[in-house]
């Protein structure tokens, strides 16, 4: 257990100079200049020359790697172009938003899509296992950004049932997070589903059966807890998959979280917000990732890791 | 030394007039604030820095420049200047005088040295301003850009109230360039405190202090007690909500949540709304001084025979790419907008005309045509005015590739010379810094323009015009003035006739107000600062 863990967060380091390594060069490749983002319209030649001496984006690409490298071991992520501030606590300002939105995402998820798995794994074939099917096909596929503007224009303005948007307390965590976790939920009904009519047709279940065990028992107790098994790999997968979703999402409700951070990076180009971003999203990725497979290992004495 | 009695007279009246007309009707009432929404955070309220249509209005409301316009207007008035400055003979130098016990928000009283302070930071290159250029025809600023020099030479403090500034050379447009935002007096202190956080710190004389900023969320702003303009603000406060989608923006304004969209009246409902005689009533409009154009590249293949480009202008249907636009636009005949002094009302341009368009190309030797590229931004509209413009080209045997690319890809190929042939400035229009003409012409049409990086797309290079620029620029008495405006409007005739344009429309900004929200049209879309914050006040 020891040697796995520390092997993996030896793996961790390494991904996460890749990642910096990546994207530092993804944005050199870009045919954008920063100085001229920072500059504005109608800035003259001279001024953007001058701003890009004074970013050091004058400097060979190594060299201004070697310096941001030497400065994010000590922990600081730089200054942004175009807001004029220290990076690190831009993001520390923006992480328990998106960690509240994720939150909520993963209870939704689990809340709808373990009982409609059930459901729908219980009533094989019938119209409840087609319905939640269905629910899951059109969940996984509707575009995030449609979604969460009609549920804005249906259930917070039609109906008035929520705020239209904005940062607050649980009224306005629940549409963000229902439109971030939607997807999730149609896919773990599915996963759950099949996972649990595989179990169902184990010898133990039909000895729980046989032992006159009531169908509420049997489920719960014995098929679910090693059919929910892909489930808690699925929720550290998660972590990643809402790192991208948040972009849109929090775009819509105006949730002041990272990807919106990231997302007003991108479009001026603020090189050290899109890059401590990424870097800051890539330890969390790993470390969801680490964490899911030690609480699976935890869960399930099975699984060995070498 | 003479003075400028003529302009400071002029600002005087036209203040009575709209004092006379504000009483005319209820006056403001104090007290209350509003609410008022922008997609994109805001980025920073430090006046030297930020440059977009949204810090722009907010930095107003922290900070006051030497010299102001009247609401809407294009007319200079003092405002920490007590009155307009004295100006040399020779037009080279300008001295100004200070309202006297103006204090910025952290209580010390504003001086001369504050002014002397604020326009080197702008200048000085740590400061990263977008501003810089404007101020290095400042006697000796270049020097001290250069680091040759400790301080800039031309700019002499008199006295605690008094500064003189001297130029390299007599500039007409020197007063609006001390109007514009760059030119807000910061104070020292405030600036040295907050090191490199005075954007999202900012202290200034102006009419509202910045009270709160939450990253990503909003930015509170409170009524600053001791502003030297009596009876300003009207409003206590004014709240800034950022993150709301212009659609979502819009549901909540219906709500009663929102007082004013700072991002306009998203696409989606355009029509609606125009159409919605209930709604109507709060919807606001103006012609912003901007023009959106085509940019025939002057050393590019045929492009560079001016029959060709007279030929493409008379094949582009600019009423058909209003359309595209839901009619947000005024059809455009030249450079000029029509709110930019100086703007000939009298300019036809080239009327819509495929069979007289394909007659001048076949004069120019392009019977059949000739194959060329179109740069345009991949952002709607853009690539649909452009497809349009592609079917307009191909009805006189033009044929265009377009390339459809990145904002930053098209400014990259459009101002590298001799690589893109035409480019639409969808997008990338040009929008005036200060309402004055050589605005319009030296940054984008003369030949200190037309160089690698810089905005002259066509690059035109002309010699004479650009003497006869420099020379009306050199005309700085009052007198001058009418013939000075009369001059401009003949260079931009004679750029016309070139045809480096095919100037195609000056976009019609649209807003919406709550019912609770009293603004007129001058105050919510101003030309220059976009909106006035101290002037709006709320109904009780």
């Amino acid at each position: 257990m020891l040697t796995f863990t520390v092997s993996r967060v030896l793996q961790s380091l390494g991904v996460l100079l890749v990642a910096s390594v990546f994207t530092f060069s993804l944005i050199f490749l870009l045919p954008a200049d920063p100085a001229r983002l920072v500059a504005g319209p109608s800035a003259s030649v001279q001024t953007v020359n001058s701003i890009r001496r004074e970013l050091g984006l004058d400097r060979p690409f190594v060299a201004q790697y070697a310096l941001y490298l030497t400065h994010l071991l000590r922990g600081d992520l730089g200054r942004s172009y175009k807001q004029q501030t220290a990076v690190r606590p831009l993001i520390a300002s923006r992480v328990w938003p998106t960690f509240q939105l994720m939150l909520g995402a993963v209870a939704l998820e689990l809340l709808l899509g373990l009982p409609l798995g059930i459901w729908a794994a219980l009533r094989r074939g019938r119209w409840p296992d087609r319905l939640v099917m269905g629910f899951a096909f059109l969940g996984a596929s509707a575009p995030q950004f449609w979604l969460g503007l009609s549920l804005v224009y249906l259930l917070a303005y039609g109906l008035n049932l929520f705020p239209l948007g904005g940062y607050g307390g649980l009224s306005h965590l629940f549409l963000p997070a229902l439109t971030l976790g939607l997807g999730g939920a149609g896919w773990y009904a599915r996963v759950i589903r099949s996972s649990l009519l595989e179990v169902l047709a184990r010898d133990y279940v039909r000895t729980a059966r046989a032992k006159g065990l009531s169908q509420s028992r049997v489920v719960v107790r014995h098929a679910l807890r090693n059919a929910a098994s892909p489930i808690i790999s699925m929720i550290g997968l998660d972590i990643g998959v809402f790192m991208g979703g948040v972009v849109v999402v929090e775009s819509v409700f105006g949730w002041p979280g990272l990807g919106r951070l990231v997302w007003d990076a991108i479009r001026v180009v603020d090189i050290p917000v899109i890059v401590g971003v990424v870097i800051f999203s890539a330890v969390v990725i790993t470390l969801a990732n680490l964490l899911a497979d030690l609480v699976q290992l935890a869960l399930d004495p099975r699984i060995r890791y070498s | 030394m003479k003075r400028f009695t003529g302009q400071s007279l002029m600002g005087s009246s036209l203040l009575g007039l709209t004092l006379l007309l504000g009483t005319a009707h209820a006056a403001p009432q104090q007290g209350g604030s509003i609410t008022v929404s922008y997609k994109d955070d805001v980025t920073t309220l430090d006046p030297a820095v930020g440059y977009d249509y949204q810090n722009w209005p907010m930095e107003k409301m922290v900070f006051d420049a030497l010299l102001d316009y009247t609401p809407g207007g294009t007319t200079l008035t003092p405002r920490l200047a007590a009155k307009m400055p004295d100006v040399s003979k020779d037009g080279k130098t300008y001295t100004f005088t200070l309202r006297k016990g103006v204090k910025f928000h952290n209580g010390r009283v504003m001086t001369a040295d504050d002014v002397k302070y604020s326009l080197e930071r702008v200048l000085d290159p740590k400061t990263k301003s977008p501003g810089q250029s404007f101020y290095t025809d400042i006697a000796g600023a270049q020097a001290f850009v250069d680091g040759k020099a400790k301080a800039v030479s031309g700019i002499a403090v008199l006295a605690p109230d008094r500064v003189k500034i001297t130029l390299n050379a007599p500039n007409a447009a020197f007063l609006n360039i001390m109007a514009m935002n760059f030119a807000f007096i910061v104070p020292k202190e405030a600036v040295a405190k907050a090191g490199e956080d005075f954007g999202h710190q900012p202290v200034g004389t102006g009419p509202f202090k910045l009270k709160s900023w939450v990253s990503g969320q909003q930015l509170q702003f409170e009524r600053n007690p001791n502003y030297f303009m009596a009876g300003m603000p009207y409003l206590d406060g004014v709240t800034v909500k950022v993150g709301l989608d212009p659609s979502v923006a819009y549901l909540s304004l219906q709500r009663g949540e929102i007082d004013l969209l700072g991002d306009g009246i998203p696409p989606a409902q355009f029509l609606q709304v125009t159409r919605d005689p209930k709604l109507k009533a709060n919807v606001f409009s103006k012609t912003s001084v901007n023009t959106t154009y085509l940019s025939l590249n002057t050393g590019v293949g045929p492009l560079k025979d001016v029959r060709v480009r007279q030929a493409i202008n008379m094949a582009i249907d600019k009423t058909k790419i209003l359309r595209i636009i839901n009619g947000r636009g005024v059809v455009a005949r030249g450079v000029l907008p029509p709110l930019m002094p100086g703007y000939d009302k009298a300019e036809a341009g080239y009327a819509y005309d495929p069979a007289k368009a394909k007659a001048l190309l076949a004069a120019a030797g392009f019977k059949n045509g000739f194959e060329t590229i179109l740069y345009t931004t991949s952002t709607d509209p853009n690539p649909r005015i452009a497809q349009s413009i592609q079917q307009d080209l191909a009805q006189i045997g033009v044929k265009v590739q377009l390339k459809s690319l990145a904002q930053s890809s098209v400014i990259d190929a459009a101002s590298t010379p001799k690589t893109a042939a035409m480019v639409w400035s969808g997008g990338l229009a040009w929008t005036q810094d200060y309402p004055d003409p050589s605005d319009f012409y030296w940054p984008i049409l003369s030949c200190r323009s037309a160089v690698q990086g810089g905005w002259n797309w066509p690059f035109v290079c002309d010699k004479a015009l650009d003497a006869r620029a420099g020379k009306a620029d050199r005309m700085v008495a009052p007198a001058q003035q009418a013939a000075r405006l009369k001059e401009y409007a003949s260079i931009f005739a004679a750029l016309n006739k070139q045809a480096v344009w095919v100037p195609v429309f000056h976009e019609v900004r649209y807003t919406m107000k709550s019912d609770r929200l009293v603004g007129g049209v001058d105050d919510l879309l101003d030309p220059t600062h976009f909106i006035n914050y101290e002037r709006l006040s709320v109904k009780k």
